[in-house]
């Protein structure tokens, strides 16, 4: 056999290389398009707003007035959602990844299931506002308060939660359970000793990023209902609150009447981004500090 | 019961070495698991044909055959660990002590109390050597921490890893070499006390020397419990066993004392494979 004549290789040769380093280049560029429209907004926003960004901004009411206008009850209206949506979505996500990975018999019910929240994860935000507007708000009489906004979001990152927590959950090993089950453990002694903790790690992750996206959205609050401009504090789960993306949207749609709202809105944008930062950071310190090898 | 047996091995022609050996054998050793007409199903394809095969007290039982013939689908039935595959089928009877394993009201927890398992690869939990062997007494609702270090040493030393872990109980388990693993593997079975002990191709990960030190732990092991271990190294199924079942596509081809099953085989293929024609 002969057909490799180096003569034709060397001349393909060159060619070979070139494509390559041109394949090189394009991918670069397609990363580097998306950092820089990034940058390009990041700067913008920090021109805009961090000559706004102090502590009386940070600590103050809310007012019509620019120049007294603070944001100190969108952080807390954020917290108290939070403090909503961090038990409802843990505990009933976690539970339902629990049940579907590790107790659900594998059939067609259990597969229709699956797609099911799968498909959950894909719904536009904005028919989760209209539900909760629709069950929490009218029907079970909450008004727009932070148990109906908290609700609501629930809903909406649900599907998230649990999505990542089983594909947590299904990376334990197998032999781990095995290990477990072989020595007389039933299912959830097994789960509440092994599986649990082996896959907290990744429940949390996802827990924390699903959270970061219940922060961020704002169509659902929209259709709630949730005031523009709301001085007092809130103060429980059944009081009227706004939060730190609904502040954000007012503000821009109303600079139109007075600009300085718009470089209020970049002043909340930079502490809602902090705020997101923080929790994407520890989403990752998680991840890296408690992974195992098995 | 014996009785039973032995005409049941002669219809089904599982040859015994010489009926009389067998039958004093029998005398000898009560027997722990009786396996009856066993057949096992994964989803449609039949992967345990009518087995048949006492289990005897206190004696290894190796179990040999190609790869695929059913050798730790066998083994995984005798702990219902099977189950976990989902759809999985049975119909027979495995008898454990009197009892009929495969009755769903017989409770897989207690069982596995009674017959604990050692895998093919070292599995230990990703926690301290402690913690690896107290699990299981835990488990079963042992809280007292003197009864517990007292349960750990016992079992540490019962698989003669003791002296190279005792100064590091606190570490984690996987700076634990292979072999050490599987040996300490082995002492977190022994933790819950066992009456039987099933090793699926223990020493198949280990190198030559831990598994030289596996073999004599099996050794010392069957003073006290009844073992049954999966092999597909022949040598090793002569040497620690005293009865060897030969299995191929999923049938119990041969089962006798493991000298009678190597020196004169009665059946043609069990010859075939134990003089390496085919495996
Ligand atoms: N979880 C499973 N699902 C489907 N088939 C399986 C499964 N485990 C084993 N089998 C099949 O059953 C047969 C016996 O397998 P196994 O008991 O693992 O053999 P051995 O241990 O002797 O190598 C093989 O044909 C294998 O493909
Ligand atoms: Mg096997």
């Amino acid at each position: 056999m002969k057909y490799m004549e180096p003569e034709m290789v060397r001349n393909k040769m060159r060619f070979r290389v070139q494509l390559n380093k041109i394949f090189q280049v394009c991918f670069f560029l397609a990363t580097i398009f998306g950092l820089i429209v990034l940058a390009v907004l990041i700067v913008r926003v920090l021109n805009q707003g961090l000559s706004y960004l102090n502590m009386n901004f940070l600590t103050g009411k809310l007012s019509t007035n620019p120049d007294q206008a603070g944001i100190m009850g969108a952080i807390l209206g954020t917290f108290w959602l939070m403090a909503v949506v961090v038990p409802i979505t843990t505990i009933l996500g976690v539970g339902t990844a629990i049940y579907n990975e590790l107790y659900a018999k594998k059939g067609r019910m259990q597969s229709v299931i699956q797609t099911n929240i799968a498909n959950l994860a894909g719904v536009p935000s904005i028919v989760y506002g209209i539900l909760g507007m629709t069950i929490f708000a009218r029907a079970l009489n909450f008004g727009s308060v932070v148990l109906a906004g908290g609700l609501t979001m629930s809903l909406l990152v649900l599907p998230i939660v649990i999505v990542a927590s089983q594909e947590a959950i299904r990376s334990v090993p197998q032999h781990l359970a095995e290990a477990s089950y072989g020595i007389g453990a039933t299912k959830w002694q097994t789960v509440k000793n092994i599986i649990l903790p082996a896959s907290l790690p990744g429940i949390l992750t996802g827990s924390i990023l699903a959270l970061s996206r219940a922060i961020g959205e704002t169509a659902p609050l929209v259709v709630l209902g949730i005031p523009a401009l709301l001085i007092p504090f809130p103060s429980g789960i059944f009081d009227r609150f706004t939060v730190l993306p609904m502040q954000i949207y007012y503000w821009t749609i109303d600079a139109s009447l007075v600009e300085e709202y718009a470089y209020l809105a970049s002043a909340t944008i930079i502490v809602l981004l902090v705020l997101l930062f923080m929790l994407n950071s520890t989403a990752i310190i998680i991840r890296n500090k408690f992974q195992q090898r098995y | 019961m014996h009785s039973v047996i032995s005409v049941k091995a002669l219809n089904k022609k599982i040859v015994t070495s010489s009926e009389k050996s067998q039958q004093e054998s029998l005398i000898e050793n009560p027997i722990v698991f009786e396996t009856d007409d066993l057949n096992l199903w994964y989803s449609d394809t039949q992967a345990l044909k009518n087995i048949q095969l006492p289990i005897y007290e206190k004696n290894v039982t190796a179990i040999i055959g190609p790869s695929g013939c059913g050798k730790s689908t066998y083994l995984k039935t005798l702990n219902r660990m099977v189950e976990l595959v989902p759809g999985v089928q049975t119909s027979g009877t495995i008898k454990y002590r009197g009892k009929n394993i495969l009755d769903k009201s017989f409770k897989v927890e207690e069982l596995r109390t009674q017959v604990g398992m050692v895998f093919q690869k070292p599995n230990p939990f990703p926690k301290s050597i402690y913690d690896n062997i107290a699990y299981g007494p835990k488990i079963h609702g042992i809280r007292n921490k003197k009864i517990l270090d007292e349960i750990v040493e016992q079992s540490l030393r019962g698989a003669y890893i003791w002296d190279e872990v005792k100064d590091r109980l606190k570490q984690n388990a996987y700076g634990l070499s292979g072999g050490q693993q599987q040996r300490l593997c082995i002492a977190r079975c022994l933790a819950i006390e066992p009456d039987v002990i099933l090793m699926d191709e223990p020493t198949s990960a280990l190198d030559p020397k831990s598994t030289l030190k596996v073999e004599e732990l099996i050794q010392e092991l069957k003073k006290e419990y009844s073992i049954v271990i999966v092999t597909h190294n022949m040598q090793q199924a002569a040497r620690i066993s005293d009865y060897t079942a030969f299995m191929l596509n999923g049938e119990l081809v041969e089962f006798t004392d493991t000298n009678t099953l190597f020196s004169m085989p009665k059946d043609k293929r069990t010859e075939d494979y134990i003089t390496g024609r085919f495996g």
